[in-house]
This record gives C-alpha cells, structure tokens and sequence, in this order.
C-alpha cells in the first residue's frame, strides 16, 4: 500500500506507523470529565466498513504525524493533512 | 519411443539425459519433464494423495493437478513446470513430498520496478500490447512465467520494454503492486513492480468434465494434447477419443492425425453423447524393470460411452483421452485485487467485470473467445456410484465429498471448499474451482452464476520461503545494533543476549564459570569493590525548545519545575489509560535544553510518543524532539570504591558527597575524552554513569578500565545488572509491568504529582484502576532459600487448594542473590501491600513453592550506600 506522507510524497506502508483513528479529540479538561465520557475518549475507537480517518506517522522518514482518509475495504485513500486533528 | 519425427520447438541437437523414479531417460532441450515422460512413453507420474490411484500428465503447465514430482530438495512441483535440464532427477509423488533437513542453499534476491505498463502474459494479446504500449513511450514490462522460446522472435520491442521470462506474477495488490517470482539457475529473483496500468493478458485454462475414474492416466485436456504435439513434437498416446462439449476441440482431431494418432471416436456433448466410465490396463505381473513406472498399471485402456438421455453404451479402447468442459478466463489476479467476476452465459465461464480501476483484461482472460459450448459438468455414471468421479484431482476429493457437504446444508461455494477441501492443493483449484461451483449450483438447485466464485487469494502458484526471504536471513534478517564498545567486551569473553536489536553484554565468565557463577561474581564486586558497565544502549531523546518544560511536565507523571540546570530526575510516563509506559532520568543540561533517557528496548515507542502528543495535540508548544541515543557511549562506575576509578580520571574534579551529590552532573574532561559525568544509580550503590560521544566510547571504557584495574574493577553484563536493579526494588518498563500497571500499583504514588496535569491522570481516578485490591507489587522470598522460582509462575493463597484455585498474582522477577545469600522474587499479588509477612504459594510441574510476602526491597532501605 502506498501512503501519501504531505511531507514526503507516496511511500510504502512499512515506512509507516499506524496511529489509529483521527479525530479523537482530547478532552480539554479531562478532570471535568466523568468516568463514562472518559472511556469513551480512551478505549472507544470507530471501526467502520469502508471510509475512516485515521492518523499515521512517518516513522522511518520525515517523524511527522498525518492524517488521511482510508477505505477500509480497498484501501482507497484521499490525502489529509499534517498533524492528527483532521 | 513416441517422440515425433519431426515438429516442435525443442532443440533435438542437444540431448538431455535425466533420471525419473531411478531410470535413466533422454530429452531435449526446450522439453519439460512432463513433455520428456510422455516422449518416454512414461504414462504413471504420481500416486494421488489420498487414494494412492496412479496418476499422469493432465495438463501443460500451472494447472496441472496430477503430475507432482520431487526435484532434489523441491518436494513438490509440477512435471509440466520443470525445465528440462542435464543430470534432472526426479522422483513421482507418492501422495506427499518430502521436506529436506538441509538449509537452503540457492540464491535469492529482491528486485524493485516501476513501469507505467506492465503486461502479463507473453502470448499474442499480451505481446501485441506490449508494443503498443512501448511504441508510446511508456515504460513497460513485459512478464511470461514461461522459457518462451517465441517471444527471442518478439523483436523491434523498443529499449524502453523489458521481457522477463520464467517469471510468475503472482499476486495483484492495491494501487497495481505486483509481485512476481522469477526462477534462475540456482535460486531466482523476487520482483515488486510498481505499475500506473496493468494488462492482464493471461489467457485461459481449459477444464475438464467431471465422469466416473476420470483420473486415469492417458487422461489429459485437450489443449494439452495439442500443445504436446504441436510444441514437443510428442504424442502423448497412439488410438485417442475426444470427448468435448464445445467447438474448441474441432482442430484437435487435425493435430492428432498429424501426430499419427487414430481417432477412434469425437464424443460430442452437442450431439447427445457423453463417456460415462473408463476402464484402465491392468497392473503387470510381476512389475517388469523395463517398463517401470511406465504404461502399465491403472493408465487408460477403454472409455465406455453412452447417450446422454441414456440407452446403450459401448466401449471404445484407447489410450489417451481428451477432455475439454470449456475454458475458464485466468483471472486470479483480477479477483485477487477485489475485481469482481460475473458469469457470461455464452461462453459458459466467470470473466472479470472490467471495472478494476487501472487494470485492463485482454484476450482469452476477458473471455474473448470464438468458440460454441453446451455446459456439461457432470455425467453420471453407469451405476449410481460417485465415488470415482474426482472433482479435485490433486486433493483427490469427488463428487461424493461434496454431496455430504451439501446434505449436511452448505450452500455457500466458500464452505464446500472447506469442507472437502477443493481448490486447497497447491494447484490452488485451477482445474478443479469453477467445476464446483458448477457442481454446487447442480447439488443445491441454485444458478451457477448465483453461487458465485470463491475468492482468490495470492499466490497464484506456490511460492518458495526462501524467494520470499530473499537476503533477509540469519545476520541480515533484522538490523544487528552494536555500541562503540562492542570489540572490547567480545575480546574478553562476553556472552550476549539481544535486547531488540543490540547486542549486549550479558555476562563475563571467567575461565570454566557458568553463568550462575559469573553472575554471583559480577554482583559481588559491584556491591563491595567497584564494576563497570556498558549502558550505552539506554535510548536517549534530546529535548529543545522554550516549551520543553511545560512539554516534559505533561508527558511525565512527576514534575520537573524544579530541576536545576546540571541536575537530573527520575521520570515515570504513562499511557492515557493511565498504565505505566517506560522510565528513565530527564536530564537537565542548559536554558531549554534537557535530555531523556528511555528503556534499552522502548527508544523508539517513546521517541513516536513524544512526536504524537507534540505534533497532534500540542503543536502550538515549540519544542524540538531528536534521537541521540546512538550519539552518546555510557559507561557505568558502579560500587562502594567507583569514587577512587573517577576521582583518578578526573583529578581535578570535586567529587565529594557534597559538591558532587547524587542526581547531579558535571562536566570533565580524562586524556582528552570529554566527559559529562551523572551520579546516576541503577544498582543501589555510589555510582557514575560517563557520558562521551560515541567516537570516544572505546577509549573511555579502556580509561576506565586502566584506572581501575589497581583495585580489580569487573565488567558486568545486564544479568547482575538485573539481579542489583532487583535487590533495590527497582522495576524494569516491560518487566515488572505489562500495560496493564499503574505507577500506584508499584507503590510509586510518590511519582505522581497532584500539582499539575500530565497524560494518564484522569484514569488513575477511573473506578477500576483506583480499586483496592489490584495487584501490586511485592517481594518474594523464597521459604527454601535454595528455590529459584521460575519468572511467569502464578501465585495462589492456599498451599492445597481445590481444583480451579484462584490465581492471585505472578512471578516478574526473580534471581540468585550474592548479596542476600540466597534466591528471591519481585511480583505482581493481589493486595500485595495487604499481605507482607504472610504466605503465597507458587504451584509448579510436581511440586509446591512456599514463599513470604515482603516489601519490595531487599537491600539498602535507607539508601545510605546511594547517596554516599
């Protein structure tokens, strides 16, 4: 599989790392946070049939952190952007 | 002989010798060994799996699922895939080939391509693309698993096409990866081609018709017999009989009267008439010598042939039999890479949907056929019996198999293949996969285009470990990591074990010591004379930036406001989830400037960590993370008497208690080595950890050495490092923990700050992780001080307790202490810190260990030998 780095261009998947999926927002006061939203944020990931953001890190390359969009079923990915946010 | 006079694209001016199942024979040059029997008239090639029924050559090439030989140490090829070659010996299959002790000897390699074209396929369609697309100017490569002699007439291909022949591709992967093995004398080559387009220009196998005994030999498809007249100028019998259900075979009759074959009958599917048994020559007695495993026993005599709306049958003798059930599109690689494909009705055959993005069929693959067919698949036979009415020739499975899979309510094609196990052989089902689809739409009511295929997976044909191993094998299999100080350690005798990718020292032995012995012996000097240490594994992370503080303060439990520029902290991280992740000493080196070590083997997990909670969650701090764990060489001065080894390095420093105390550091210079000098401690003990660039590492070790060596200094390896780390309770990341220990479980609350907020926080509050009864952290002392409890055995309360005891907690640690004089224990109890004082018990392989519950420390509570 080749994995757009934006920092790097395509490059095989086994440079890469695999972060799981993106938009997991970390809560901004986690203390303020009960014990069932809080789980949620650690241990409840998406784990879709077909299109999910992920993160990954260019791990034996550039170092940099990225986001994308992959399909899970034929591993069709739109390029995101630097950084994890996405 | 039944080699033709003349015809063929073998070379009969080169003779080739070669021995089957013992005999000698002779060849040609271009000749397969599968073309070589037949011309030897050699008629049994294998014995089935299963069964044990002789076999012969069915096809011509990857398809073929009888005749399975073994070459040398390759315990299980195809005849029809086997280059002839002088000296070849072979042995028949008898059901199963046999592995060889030897390690593989031939050699193999990776090869990396990128084409914009990349046709598969070197028959007309995939040659006639090639050029089209090289006369482009693209890049094109051109692949055919066979010596095809017809492609060296290929000429006017311009430089910018490649031809690889002997070359399989046999796997198509996402964005037009493919993979192909090339065979070469003595081993072959592994290419990764890179494709912008592939044409997949692979052609079709034709497939038989499933009858009663139509495994014989002397059985064979009918474009196989044409191929080995027209081709090896062999005929592969002398009175033959066509049965066909399609107007492929029209020309075969031709082929076979040209070869001085009689035709003794066309039997017609299309004219009402099918062969619904054969009968087969009887086994000589005794075998004779001269004919060998050749004609004789169990190969074909006679096909019994019948209306298909029944009525009488008649016997027509024979010794070669040609079948075609129609053609099958190779489309392998289109499905591998999710194609779809779609029944087509007229040509009564699975063909790719052309809707792979990037990948264009052609040809026979794309079922661009001009042939007339009425599908056939199963004739029954004369008596009800199915029992020999072989679906499967190599997995040796028949009709019968599947209609027990069936009756026990298996509809989906997927099932039925693992149940019976059709299209499992290392023919992966080429001959045997769309005739049980067939069979199971027949079985089931359903229409074959409604039960679809099953989905096809790489490889097309087997692949060898050893292709795919490539150069990646025993010193090359994975990086070997090696610090500045390696040739010493290996020039006194060390003995090594790998942590991740180095290669560290693990003890000295002296003379005919063992490794108990050296390791008794290394402690003692560390704890009552001094010994030294190559540390230069531990990962390092250099650490920059204004934020680098409020960066730090976040990822570790502790906090580290407070440290002074020249000093250095213990640091604990953990996970969100709040388990323990790795440690190390956060030094602190200048304004903005610190440095963290990590664990030997979690460098890397920790330096992605950093990056991953800089980059994604905190990018507004402006901190910059660099790995130099490879910059620095570390060598530990470890023991009461390591202040005299450093104080006659460095002369001119202060090393008292006072203006050298533990956790701090300085800076020095020894023989022109710079030096920064750490009181770090891994042991317990007054000891120094030398900094030095890498470039310096040996010449450091070999100062220290010298300097000690008045006062008998030790090289210790990381066993007694272990053993002195234990002693003081000292917990090793990936040790004492598994992901699933908090720092309170180790009793480390000291570590965890209450002032400020770091990663994990929140969940050391979440109900479970902040119950009272998980485990902690204990010591064990063995009641039998001579009893070394095995690390990873589970504790339980009572020492004979019923069946289904519950475990309560496991053995992390545990060594034979010099110091101590005798053997004892860190692990994970249940309540540990409940329980000191009291008893668990260790249930092993026939005995019972009794152990007491203590803190976890063993030596030096006070830690007046640290700060000393």
């Amino acid at each position: 599989m080749l994995i757009p780095c934006p920092w790097c261009g395509d490059r095989e998947d086994i440079e890469f790392k695999y972060g799981g999926a993106a938009q997991i927002a970390y809560p901004t006061d986690p203390e303020a946070a009960d014990d069932a939203a809080w789980a949620r944020y650690v241990f409840v990931r998406p784990n879709p049939k077909g299109k999910m953001a992920e993160r990954w890190v260019h791990t034996a390359g550039c170092r940099r952190w990225f986001s994308l969009v992959r399909d899970t079923v034929t591993h069709e990915i739109t390029p995101g952007r630097p950084g994890g946010k996405a | 002989m039944t080699r033709l006079p003349i015809g063929g694209r073998i070379d009969r001016s080169r003779p080739v010798r070669f021995t089957f199942n013992g005999h000698v024979y002779q060849g040609f040059a271009g000749d397969t060994l599968a073309s070589a029997l037949l011309a030897n008239d050699v008629r049994v090639v294998a014995k089935s799996v299963t069964y044990g029924r002789p076999r012969g050559v069915f096809g011509t090439g990857v398809e073929e699922p009888n005749a399975l030989v073994q070459v040398g140490p390759e315990p299980m090829l195809r005849a029809t895939q086997v280059e002839l070659v002088d000296g070849l010996e072979a042995t028949g299959l008898n059901g199963k080939g046999r592995l060889t002790a030897q390690p593989e000897s031939g050699r193999f390699d990776k090869v990396y391509a990128h084409c914009e074209v990349l046709v598969v396929g070197g028959g007309p369609t995939g040659r006639t693309a090639a050029h089209a697309a090289a006369q482009k100017g693209d890049r094109v490569i051109l692949l055919d698993e066979q010596a095809n002699p017809s492609l060296d007439d290929f000429g006017g291909l311009p430089a910018n096409a490649r031809v690889l022949l002997r070359t399989t591709a046999f796997g198509l992967y996402e964005q037009n990866l493919v993979l192909a093995a090339e065979r070469r004398d003595g081993g072959g080559r592994l290419w990764q081609i890179r494709a912008r387009e592939v044409v997949l220009a692979t052609g079709a196998h034709e497939r038989p018709i499933v009858f009663a005994n139509n495994d014989r030999p002397g059985i064979m498809l009918a474009s196989a017999v044409r191929t080995y007249v027209n081709r090896y100028g062999v005929a592969p019998g002398t009175r033959a009989v066509i049965f066909t259900n399609n107007s492929s075979t029209d020309v075969v009759a031709a082929d076979l009267k040209s070869a001085g074959i009689v035709v003794e009958a066309i039997v017609d599917v299309r004219a009402g008439e099918a062969v619904v048994d054969t009968l087969a020559e009887s086994s000589p007695d005794p075998p004779s010598p001269l004919v060998g495993e050749g004609r004789g026993g169990g190969s074909l005599k006679s096909v019994i042939i019948a209306p298909l709306t029944g009525g009488a049958s008649r016997e027509v003798e024979c010794d070669l039999l040609c079948v075609s059930g129609g053609f099958n599109p190779t489309a392998h690689l289109y499905s591998q890479a999710q194609g779809k494909l779609r029944y087509d009705e007229r040509f009564a055959c699975f063909r790719p949907d052309g809707k792979l993005p990037n990948v264009t069929v052609l040809g026979a693959a794309n079922a661009e056929f001009d042939f007339s067919i009425q599908p056939l698949w199963l004739v029954p036979g004369r008596d009800g019996n199915w029992s020999t009415h072989f679906v499967d020739l190599e997995r040796d499975v028949t009709v019968v198999e599947m209609q027990r899979a069936v009756g026990a309510g298996m509809r989906s094609v997927e099932h039925v293949k693992r149940f019976t196990t059709i299209g499992t052989g290392s023919d992966q089902g080429k001959t045997s996969g769309i005739n049980e689809v067939a069979l199971v739409g027949t079985l089931t009511g359903q229409p074959i285009g409604g039960v679809g295929t099953t989905t096809y997976r790489p490889p097309y044909v087997p692949v060898s470990f050893a292709l795919m191993a490539g150069r990646n094998r025993s010193d090359l299999f994975d990086p070997i990591r090696l610090t500045s100080i390696h040739s010493w350690h290996v020039g006194h005798g060390a003995v090594f074990e790998n942590v991740g990718q180095w290669k560290r020292p693990w003890y000295f032995p002296r003379h005919d010591e063992d490794m108990e012995a050296a390791v008794l012996r290394e402690c003692r000097a560390a704890r009552e004379n001094v010994a030294v240490m190559d540390a230069s594994t531990l990962g390092k992370v250099d650490i920059q930036g204004p934020d680098a503080l409020e960066f730090l303060n976040r990822m570790y439990t502790n906090a580290f406001d407070s440290l002074k520029v020249g000093s250095c902290r213990y640091g604990l991280m953990c996970r969100a989830d709040g388990m323990v992740f790795d440690d190390g000493v956060v030094m602190h080196l200048g304004p903005d400037h610190w440095l963290a070590t990590t664990t030997t083997g979690g460098a890397a997990a920790v330096l992605d960590w950093m990056e991953e909670w800089l980059q994604t969650e905190w990018p507004d701090l402006r901190v910059r993370l660099t790995s130099v764990t490879d910059h620095w060489s570390d060598v530990a001065v470890v023991g009461p008497r390591s202040r005299d080894v450093v104080r006659t390095l460095f002369p001119n420093l202060e090393l008292g208690p006072e203006s050298f105390p533990f956790m701090a550091i300085r800076e020095g210079e020894t023989g022109g080595i710079p030096v920064r000098l750490h009181r770090i401690t891994f042991s317990g003990e007054l000891a120094y950890e030398l900094w030095t660039p890498s470039w310096y590492g040996l010449a450091l070790w070999e100062a220290v050495m010298a300097a000690g060596e008045p006062l008998g200094i030790t090289p210790y390896g990381t066993e007694a490092m272990h053993v002195l780390r234990a002693e003081k309770g000292y917990v090793i990341c990936g040790q004492e923990t598994d992901g699933t220990v908090t720092p309170q479980d180790l009793g480390m609350s000291w570590i965890v700050s209450k002032k400020k907020a770091f990663i994990g926080q929140r969940s050391h509050r979440r109900s479970d992780t902040a119950r009272a009864d998980r485990k902690h952290l204990v010591g064990l002392l063995p009641i039998d001080g001579e009893e070394l409890l095995p690390e990873g055995a589970q504790l339980v309360l009572e020492q004979n307790g019923p069946a289904g005891v519950k475990m309560v907690g496991h053995v992390t640690s545990s060594y034979r202490s010099a110091t101590l004089g005798r053997t004892f224990a860190l692990a994970m109890l249940q309540s540990g810190r409940e329980r000191f004082e009291s008893t668990v018990y260790a249930p092993l392989n026939g005995h019972v260990v009794a152990a007491t519950v203590t803190e976890p420390i063993f030596y030096d509570k006070e830690n007046v030998r640290r700060d000393s």
